[in-house]
């Protein structure tokens, strides 16, 4: 008995000064970060702003890319960090705050320039541009990756597929690697070799924002081999892929062919830029801590355990804590009873108690409780609140009157859905059960994987109907920042798919398709931004969605890097063309 | 001999390929026979906007139209002729041993797999040395002192090296040496052929991780067996001619009881080849259990097939080691 008490003692001992160790890991050599720089500050300012050339900037992440061929992906921060070997046809301006979700030419010499009727685009490109073996970048190259990145699924089938979508015949056109024909997709045109006319098969305003994808980066036909490309990309940026090793790492180094005369808006302060993938995660927050990297290339965030080492004390001033763009919500089944009726659906939309979802998920460093589908970062985002409640805790008595008016005045029984391998989403389901318990709603919470979410549950209609799933948890974020990226995708009657959509609540209301499809025909840039919001209020008033919170990322910036702002254009991540080292 | 060694060769290869005709069954025949359509199939490798146009050149791309066994076949005629596949403007010869292309990223698997069987070998090899050296040391010291202090300590920390993952004392030397007191700037890979002090230097906190645990394996291992050993007639006999101890105890004392320790050893070698995940992970290492657990969560099944056949070859290249090491450790065995 002594014998096991000393042990257990010594273990314990052990236990507490290895705890202590391990909390203390990243300790010692900590640097404060970030300079003189508040908290937050880079979300409207250039942190450690410098003009100093040189130095290494380092960035690691603790997963791999869908692939880093611009041609080939759909992550953000690829569409971000492509950016410095692989120019577009636009980007967004590299800025701070509000400004960031401008779109400037890159490539070409100015916005595109659309026809009367929004279905004509004309962009011309700078004069001089090259890529990194010297050979000029014509227009056709432009339409070429056009061509290989969105119809040719056999090889390259992670990126959008928008222009396909958009352009006059992209359903028939059968890709590069199929169609040997000269011509290739006939509404590309390229009159001349700095000139690219876009024909597209609907009036589509925000064909600027399109222009930003890494899709439309030239990519030399006589260099493409298809998903092998991704191994000897030919850059037309900046720097140029030094080393590559698939899954592993990249190393990015100046490319003498790129002419900042032709590039008003890259800088290009680094002599080197350089990733490693598959970093342990707590590691790639130790590194950040102790400096030993410039940032996390994902930019969603400090892991949760890194959190309270950066929430207070001194490293707190070097936190940014950015919108994500990303909106989480539930979405109400308007084909599944009893949200077919508008009150039942108010009854839920009263009775959350939003601050409660938002604890559960780890509070404000996780977000900022939301009223709107469209998050503050993104064009055409309006405050309101269409059903508030005090302190945002739900309010039992007008979810009662909604129940009444519903016809269910002692509540109902219903399905909630959440993603297994999500926590927060579990935790957030759980907050929103009880909550809703309080009114007589009883959900059961059913688990699926994420990976066949969209494509064998949530997004099949006919499997929501048959297993009577009534509330489906659901987060978004735009392709692109304005209130058509990200509202289309999720509102519109267009988007209900027999499997694989995203429009989970099944909402087909005439007056809110008509309405986006009247705003994105409408090249007023103002008006469109305006419509935006109303049709956010059209949806709410509908209610059928109820936005729980905005996402937000908690970012760490080191004492080495410089010329760190939060870019509100790629999901709250900091800007990597201006990002540089002071190492 | 050389009759025992094609037989044991030959066996071999008879039991890799029921391994990869098994892995590929569980994962293709498993989903099909729970209900699962080939068009389901592909549309977990279209990426984000799964439109059906899509889901029908992957479906046809990666062969899910062909019924299972033509899909078997093709793989195994990879592995030995090569293949042609089309993820471009052109086809592209996969020579053998052609394990077929990423689901995920269409690149090929085999160079993927050669890149990163050099990280995982030096991580197995490094800790194999520290372990086996302070293992059986410990575990004889014991043996031999048992009871003492010695014992009592060795066998606790030994119970301590059993009980603690790896990725808790992987992430405390981690969070120790390298971020609190900074005696290593970096632990990544380097390889032995570049530079082999930095080989040595940077896997050093992986290899003390890993055989932190092993060690207390084999330092109870090898305690049990000394134990056993050194009561038997022979070592009494030994000592009674009036030989020193330490001949007593190394050549017939540690020999004999060395030879389950080699059978234990060929086995966990061979298994960590392909499955030191947790310190590959831990370290950022970039290894093949890695890239398998990066596999099966991707359900990109040439490289589980590719990393399952590897680590099963391993395995199983090392059992037959051990067996023809036996001969050498204990004169009582004799192949014939």
């Amino acid at each position: 008995m002594k014998t096991r008490r000393v042990t257990a003692a010594v273990a314990s001992v052990l236990a507490l000064s290895l705890g202590a160790a391990a909390c203390g890991g990243g300790g010692g050599n900590n640097s404060s970060g970030g300079g003189n720089a508040k908290k937050d500050a880079a979300l409207t300012s250039i942190v450690n702003a410098s003009s100093k050339k040189g130095g290494t900037v380092n960035l690691e992440e603790s997963d791999v890319p869908d692939s880093l061929d611009p041609g080939n992906t759909y992550y953000g921060f690829v569409q971000n960090f492509s950016r410095l070997y692989a120019r577009t046809l636009t980007t967004f301006k590299p800025a701070a705050g509000k400004a960031g979700l401008t779109v400037v030419p890159d490539l070409a010499d100015s916005l595109g320039k659309a026809s009367a009727d929004a279905k004509t685009w004309t962009y011309h490109l700078r004069s001089g541009l090259k890529y990194q073996d010297g050979t000029p970048i014509t227009s056709k190259d432009v339409k070429y990756a056009i061509e290989r990145s969105n119809f040719a699924p056999e090889a390259l089938s992670n990126g959008p597929t928008y222009f396909k979508q958009y352009l006059v015949g992209g359903d028939k056109y059968q890709g590069p690697y199929k169609d040997k024909s000269a011509t290739g997709l006939k509404s590309i045109e390229t009159p001349d070799d700095q000139t690219i006319v876009f024909k597209l098969n609907q009036p589509f305003a925000d064909f600027d924002y399109l222009a930003t994808f890494s899709q439309t980066a030239p990519v030399p036909q006589a260099k493409d081999d298809g998903a092998k490309y991704v191994q000897h990309i030919v850059s037309s940026g900046p720097y140029q892929f030094q080393s590559y090793e698939e899954g592993a790492s990249a190393v990015l180094v100046r490319n003498k062919n790129w002419d900042p005369k032709t590039d008003p808006i890259r800088k290009a302060y680094p002599d080197k830029i350089s990733v490693k993938f598959k970093v342990n995660a707590v590691t790639v927050d130790n590194d950040l801590l102790a400096d030993k990297i410039t940032a996390d290339l994902a930019g969603t965030g400090v892991q949760p355990q890194t959190q309270p080492k950066v929430l207070t004390g001194k490293n707190a001033k070097s936190t940014d804590n950015s919108y994500a763009g990303a909106l989480q919500y539930l979405a109400l089944n308007v084909n599944v009873k009893p949200f077919d009726n508008v009150n039942c659906r108010k009854a839920v939309q009263y009775a959350v108690n939003k601050q409660s979802v938002l604890d559960a998920v780890g509070g404000s460093p996780k977000g900022d409780v939301a009223s709107t589908l469209l998050p503050p970062n993104v064009n055409g985002y309006t405050k309101f609140d269409t059903y508030p409640t005090a302190g945002n805790k739900g309010d039992v008595a007008k979810a009662k009157a909604a129940l009444k008016a519903c016809g269910q005045p002692n509540g109902f029984s219903t399905t909630m859905t959440a993603r297994s391998d999500r926590p927060a989403e579990v935790a957030a389901a759980t907050a929103v059960q009880n909550s809703l318990k309080a009114v007589g709603i009883k959900v059961d919470i059913k688990q699926f994987p994420s990976g066949k979410y969209f494509s064998n549950f949530a997004g099949v209609p006919s499997y929501v109907h048959d297993h009577k799933l009534g509330i489906l948890s659901m987060a978004w974020g735009s392709d692109w920042p304005t209130g058509y990226g990200f509202l289309e995708q999720i509102v519109d009657g267009g988007a209900i798919k027999p499997s694989g959509g995203t429009n989970l609540m099944e909402l087909n209301d005439p007056a809110i398709n008509k309405a986006l499809a009247t705003a994105i025909a409408n090249t007023d840039a103002a008006a469109r931004t305006k419509a935006w919001g109303d049709i956010d209020k059209m949806v709410m008033d509908n209610a059928s969605v109820v936005p729980l919170f905005y996402r937000k990322n908690l970012l760490y910036r080191p004492a080495s890097a410089t010329n760190v702002t939060v870019t509100q254009a790629y999901l709250g991540m900091y800007d990597y063309l201006l990002l540089s080292s002071s190492k | 001999m050389a009759a025992y060694i094609i037989r044991r060769v030959f066996g071999a290869l008879v039991l890799l390929l029921v391994v990869s005709a098994v892995t590929f069954g569980i994962f293709f025949l498993v989903p099909r026979l729970g209900g699962q359509t080939a068009t389901q199939l592909a549309t977990q490798y279209v990426g984000k906007d799964a439109n059906p146009e899509s889901i029908a050149a992957i479906k046809k791309n990666l062969g899910f139209d062909q019924p299972i066994y033509i899909q078997y076949w093709d793989y195994l005629k990879g592995l030995f002729v090569g293949a042609d596949y089309k993820f471009g403007p052109d086809a592209t010869h996969c020579s053998a041993p052609c394990f077929g292309y990423s689901f995920k990223s269409h690149i090929e698997v085999w160079p993927q797999l050669t890149q990163r069987i050099p990280v995982s070998f030096s991580l197995a090899v490094g800790a194999a040395v520290i372990w086996v050296i302070f293992g059986v040391t410990i575990g004889v010291i014991s043996a031999l002192r048992k009871g003492k202090p010695v014992d009592r300590i060795s066998m606790f920390i030994a119970l301590a090296g059993v009980s603690l993952p790896i990725f808790f004392t992987g992430q405390i030397l981690s969070g120790l040496f390298v971020y609190q007191w900074p005696v290593w700037d970096s632990t990544d890979y380097v390889p032995f052929t570049q530079n082999p002090a930095d080989w040595a230097w940077h896997l050093l906190l992986p290899w003390i991780s890993l055989a932190f645990l092993f060690s207390a394996l084999y330092a109870r291992l090898t305690r049990a067996g000394m134990l056993e050993t050194m009561g038997e007639d022979y070592i009494r006999t030994a000592r009674a001619k009036g030989l020193k101890e330490s001949v007593v105890v190394s050549k017939h004392g540690l020999r004999a009881a060395l030879t389950p320790i080699v059978t234990i050893f060929g086995m966990d070698f061979g298994t960590l080849v392909g499955t030191a995940v947790l310190t590959e992970t831990v370290f950022s290492l970039q290894g093949i259990g890695a890239y398998s657990i990066q596999a099966i969560r991707d359900n990109d099944l040439p490289i589980v097939m590719g990393v399952t056949l590897v680590a099963a070859f391993f395995i199983v290249f090392c059992n037959l080691i051990v067996d023809l090491v036996y001969a050498a450790i204990d004169p009582r065995v004799r192949y014939s």
